[in-house]
């Protein structure tokens, strides 16, 4: 039997890494859809975000190197289209008045409780309703750390290459978030009591 | 600033890199020797972090299942 020409072996072999590409991105997308929606204003917007984030993939699988994060190589190019999409006219982070000291929210739950409550069970006073709008409260460029670190469980570095910034800024603008976070909350609870 | 000037206000300081497990070595014997002798930060301390875990429970959202068939259908047919 005579050998396949080389040129049939090497496009049998790109087609087998090409459906393996798609095959591992395709199982990441649960846990890159959960990023997307809070990165993302809407649920629509975050449905149609993954989908041109997977559209793009698909045509560019050549340019990720095999055996690297295809996770955060995913998130790269979903928070590039965010950013094209003109989310950057919203409010802009130096507006945004100081927040509260980190202990703040826990002194406020604490204080309208009224008793001395087990820890674990005082963040159960805040309602999803009170953090997923608090959540969507913190400005962009806040937020993007946050859900990638907090909830998409990515490292600092991970998180910096995705969003292409320093490491310090990662660092920097997850401390802030995350009080601005608490400051929203702080207030959600303010208006119910 | 050491932290025996204002053992608390330090302690609130190194909450965040110690939750994210940040701190240097010296720093994070600090802060626990802190927190066993100090209940006021330790509450809080222990606060942050069901915050963290529940927030991360709250915001996270099953992907529709008809988004899923939609970015399977987005791959290349072979050539």
């Amino acid at each position: 039997m005579a050998e396949a020409p080389p040129d049939a072996t090497r496009l049998a072999a790109e087609a087998r890494d090409r459906v393996r590409f798609e095959e591992e991105a395709l199982a990441l997308s649960d846990q890159v859809y959960r990023v997307a929606r809070h990165l993302a204003g809407s649920r629509e917007d975050a449905e149609e975000l993954v989908q041109e984030t997977y559209a793009r993939a698909f045509r560019s699988w050549r340019s990720y190197t095999p055996g690297t994060n295809l996770r955060a190589w995913l998130l790269r190019i979903l928070t590039n289209l965010n950013i094209d999409r003109g989310r950057r006219s919203q409010r802009a982070p130096q507006m945004q008045p100081l927040e509260a000291n980190d202990y703040y929210l826990y002194d406020k739950l604490a204080e309208s409780d009224g008793r001395p409550t087990d820890e674990d069970r005082i963040v159960e006073r805040l309602s999803q309703d009170d953090i997923v709008s608090a959540l969507s409260a913190v400005p962009h460029d806040f937020r993007d750390v946050i859900v990638l670190v907090d909830i998409g469980d990515f490292t600092y570095q991970d998180a910096a290459q995705i969003l292409d910034i320093p490491i310090g800024t990662v660092m920097s603008r997850l401390h802030r978030g995350r009080r601005i976070l608490k400051r929203e909350l702080a207030e959600s609870v303010a208006e119910e009591t | 600033m050491s932290i025996h000037d204002d053992p608390c206000a330090h302690c609130e300081e190194m909450m965040q890199p110690y939750l994210d497990h940040m701190l240097s070595e010296d720093e994070r014997v600090a802060a626990e020797a802190h927190l066993d002798e100090c209940d006021w930060c330790r509450r809080r301390y222990r606060f942050e972090e069901s915050l963290r875990v529940y927030v991360r429970q709250i915001v996270s959202e099953p992907m529709p299942v008809e988004l899923k068939a939609k970015l399977a259908a987005l791959r290349l047919p072979l050539e």
